[in-house]
């Protein structure tokens, strides 16, 4: 006896492609959000673009969000809203609760699409004191598109992530005027088009300058900088601490599911699939952040995975383990490699750096390079390798040569 | 002019306890059981706004507490009181044990008259460990640990619920809560006190300053003079994920010094485990900052103790201050003719000795109040690992807080009643939302909808102009 034949946790981009790529093929699905509505982060990101790769067209965020939730239920899939999974059990299982109380729903197939959160203040050691007007990027989207709450007047921006340019359409959105972008790295982590916004905005970025402290007892009243000028007051009433992206994973944490302790996520192969076969996962939860798009279309590759693996037809867990032998390579997914088939999801190793690098990429296996390809990259940005047939089931190293 | 007019229709009181820290409600508590009637006054808009806002949270048995010192019968007497009222309030109680622990040669040789010290506190269940034995019960320790000892009744307990709970059944039975009540200036008069406050004039026979951290100011402004100067010591502390809790069961504790009892690793009643404190002095009252030099280093520290600790994530940082004093001792004073009682320089061991103090104080006021016959006794609700939770009954409403799972029903009742949470510090201490991995990153919006309106210092700026929808 089983809830549904595919149990979803999460409705992000991820999670609603998914299910309605599962429901289209006539599976009964359960899409299973906590959140009031489903849609994800989108919902709270009221501006572009979203949508190129899914309906071809622009489309803001809560728009964007709207139509996929649409999608998903026109094809049937069963959304319950407001429902906390709780555990993840063997088998399929999940714990979860609502307001009718806990719960356990079981599925044949169960997929982890959680997706990601930005590090905290408190998880990047900053210091001072704690008042009110520290918020993450989502926090403030969420207080500003959600709530119409204008949190602050003047905020400065911690980080140069492509969500820190998101944070700032977000402030100009809601008449907020940030009155600097503090980066820490001697380089804007995001690429050029959102960096010309800053200056259209006439926003300054002071780059190899930290936040050492923030001030107030109760509101935000300054930060203390540290840089290449030494040590400075500025006053502010608010700050956006933003990015540092890392999946949100704390269901696999107390469950029997392998996590990768590189990227935060759980160990999948190349068929999205975790070291308990019953589960799957896909979107930000496998490497941090991605754009909406690649997390739907992750999605919609992983449902067909799925698909197969309730018909019986997915090769056998037999994954050869990917070592990561250089420090500058943060994560790699996915983590268990093996011979290409038809249903294969991962076709492209998905990289992120933990600091700027320049050289060559190479997959090694027996002292020979299956594939390799030149990086020249900061952390946090997009990089592939297109994985070739691993058939030797002899060790995997992913090496980087550093070029000057 | 200080205006010692009555306030708004409220009439005299037998006791007014100044300042809702845990020894204040501790205070408030036993007197009001005791027959009197109470008023605590508080000038921060929640209680627990001070020295109680951030401590390691264990409830010692006085082990190490200095022989024959007031300090020490406090303690025990609270360890023994905690447990007797814990279950009735519904106060969580991690039944963790604790070890001292020596890392090198020197402080092994202090370890036997730390054991002697135990056993004269009435400590008896005490047992030497050995390298071997240590590891054995603790394998994430590090290889380096010399020797120690075991001290099985150190328990973790919920430093907010206790005081919540202490102030709750207080208020249950008759007594009043006045925040944002700082007492300006006193004057007793026909046997009368009559506080001016920024609440209006407050009318007692009795007055009983905790003030903690500005204990001596109170003292001086009330009685014109203190015989003690607050000397605020700061601690800073780590907590990390709760996946880090398995790395230790007991509450590892370093041999101490004079000053301090040391860096302790220790898990919370709420499943994380913790790192701190520090123990800088200064001169600010009001601030209690962290720097990530300090933090960088009691994470150093904490990684040579358990060295497992390093893969893990940090949750959250705090720091909390101690009312410190010249001396080591309580500084507990009572002018019985003058109806005037000082109960100050209550440091790190406060929360468990709360209790105790209060007992003590009640003895010496010696009353002759009817004591109440059958209070009532009101249920704490659980936030801690120690019992279920709100989100495993029905009509709960949802989860708020994801990453600890609070409801909207907690949220709700935190924000109603007699001790309704006043900010988002008092919220997040009444339920734990914002405290888990995310720090707010998820349930900020919906908490800022949730309690707009509701807290006297809200979340958002009110006067900050809403966004066009």
């Amino acid at each position: 006896m089983t809830d549904a034949e595919v149990l979803v946790v999460g409705a992000g981009p991820a999670g609603l492609a998914a299910a309605t790529e599962l429901a289209r093929a006539g599976r009964q699905v359960l899409l299973l959000e906590r959140e009031e509505e489903a849609g994800g982060i989108p919902r709270h990101c009221g501006h572009y673009p979203y949508g190129m790769r899914e309906f071809q067209r622009l489309m803001r965020g809560p728009h964007y969000a709207a139509r996929l939730r649409e999608a998903a239920l026109a094809t049937g899939v069963n959304i319950r809203t407001r429902t906390t999974v709780t555990a993840l059990l063997p088998g399929g299982k999940v714990g979860i609760t609502d307001d009718t109380g806990p719960q356990t729903l079981s599925g044949k197939a169960v997929l982890l699409a959680t997706g990601v959160r930005e590090t905290s203040r408190a998880a990047r050691l900053i210091g001072g004191e704690k008042p009110g007007g520290v918020l993450s990027t989502g926090a403030l989207q969420g207080i500003v598109y959600l709530n119409h709450q204008r949190p602050f007047l003047r905020p400065v921006i911690l980080g140069t992530e492509l969500v820190a340019f998101s944070a700032l359409l977000t402030c100009r959105h809601a008449g907020i005027r940030p009155i600097a972008m503090i980066e820490p790295a001697g380089r804007i982590t995001a690429r050029d088009p959102a960096v010309w916004l800053a200056r259209l905005m006439g926003i300054p970025i002071r780059l190899q300058t930290d936040i050492a402290a923030i001030n107030g007892r109760t509101r935000v009243e300054g930060v203390t900088l540290t840089g290449p000028m030494g040590v400075e007051e500025l006053a502010t009433d608010g700050v956006i601490v933003s990015g540092g992206f890392r999946p949100e994973a704390s269901l696999l944490h107390g469950s029997h599911l392998e996590v990768d302790p590189a990227s935060g996520g759980p160990v999948i192969d190349t068929f999205g699939r975790l070291s308990d076969p019953a589960y799957f996962a896909a979107g930000n939860l496998l490497r941090g952040v991605e754009t909406a798009g690649w997390c739907w279309s992750e999605g919609r590759r992983t449902a067909r995975a799925i698909l197969s693996a309730l018909d019986g037809r997915l090769p056998a867990p037999a994954g050869i383990r990917l070592n990561l032998s250089h420090p500058a390579l943060k994560l790699a997914v996915p983590q268990m490699l093996g011979a290409p088939t038809p249903e294969t999801v991962h076709d492209r190793l998905q990289i992120r750096l933990s600091q700027a690098a320049k050289g060559r990429l190479r997959l090694m296996q027996n002292g020979r390079a299956l594939v390799s390809v030149r990086v020249d990259s900061l952390p946090e940005r997009r990089l592939t390798l297109p994985l070739p047939p691993v058939t030797d089931t002899a060790v995997l190293h992913l090496t980087l040569d550093e070029t000057p | 002019m200080i205006d010692f007019g009555p306030a708004d229709g409220l009439p005299g009181f037998d006791v007014a306890v100044i300042g809702a820290g845990v020894v204040g409600c501790a205070l408030a508590r036993a007197f009001t059981l005791a027959g009197a009637r109470v008023v605590v006054l508080e000038k921060a808009v929640d209680v627990l706004d001070g020295a109680s806002k951030g401590n390691s949270a264990i409830l010692h048995t006085g082990f190490d507490a200095p022989e024959r010192s007031v300090e020490l019968a406090c303690i025990r007497e609270g360890y023994q009181l905690y447990h007797e009222v814990r279950e009735p309030l519904g106060l969580p109680l991690v039944r963790a044990g604790a070890m001292v622990l020596a890392w090198t040669e020197d402080e092994a040789a202090h370890l036997p008259a730390l054991m002697a010290q135990a056993l004269a506190n009435g400590v008896t269940d005490v047992e030497a460990l050995t390298h071997a034995q240590a590891r054995a019960l603790e394998p994430a320790l590090a290889e380096s640990v010399k020797a120690g000892f075991r001290v099985p009744g150190e328990h973790l307990i919920d430093p907010w619920s206790a005081a919540h709970g202490y102030l709750a059944q207080a208020l249950a039975n008759g007594a009043v809560l006045l925040r944002q009540a700082e007492v300006l200036a006193g004057r007793r008069s026909g046997g009368v006190w009559h506080l001016a406050t920024t609440a209006g004039a407050v009318q007692a026979d009795l007055v009983i300053n905790a003030a903690g951290l500005w204990g001596d100011e109170v003292d001086r402004r009330v009685t014109g003079a203190s015989w003690f100067t607050i000397k605020p010591r700061k601690g800073q502390f780590v907590v990390y994920d709760k996946t880090a809790a398995a790395l230790a069961g007991h509450i590892l504790l370093p041999v101490p010094t004079n000053i301090t009892k040391g860096i302790v690793v220790c898990r919370t009643a709420f499943g994380n485990l913790l790192v701190g404190p520090t123990a800088e002095d200064q001169e600010d009252r009001e601030h209690a900052t962290v720097d990530r030099e300090t933090l960088q280093a009691l994470i150093r520290r904490g990684c040579e103790i358990l060295p497992a600790l390093a893969g893990h994530e940090v949750t959250a940082v705090y720091a909390g201050l101690r009312p410190a004093t010249e001396e080591k001792e309580y500084r507990i004073r009572a002018d019985l003719a003058e109806g005037y009682f000082c109960v100050g320089g209550i440091r790190s061991t406060g929360l468990s000795a709360a209790l105790g103090i209060a007992a003590h104080v009640l003895r010496m006021a010696g009353r002759d109040d009817v004591p109440l016959s059958d209070p009532e006794w009101p249920v704490m609700p659980n936030i801690s690992v120690d019992g279920d939770r709100d989100w495993q009954r029905q009509g709960h409403g949802g989860i708020v807080c994801h990453c600890e799972l609070v409801t909207r029903r907690e949220v709700e009742a935190a924000l109603t009643g007699p001790m309704a949470a006043g900010s988002l510090a008092g919220l997040k201490r009444r339920t734990r939302a914002t405290m888990g991995r995310c720090q707010g990153f998820y349930c900020s919006a919906e908490l800022a909808r949730l309690t707009e309106g509701r807290l006297v210092q809200p979340m958002l700026d009110a006067a900050t102009p809403r966004v066009a929808e």
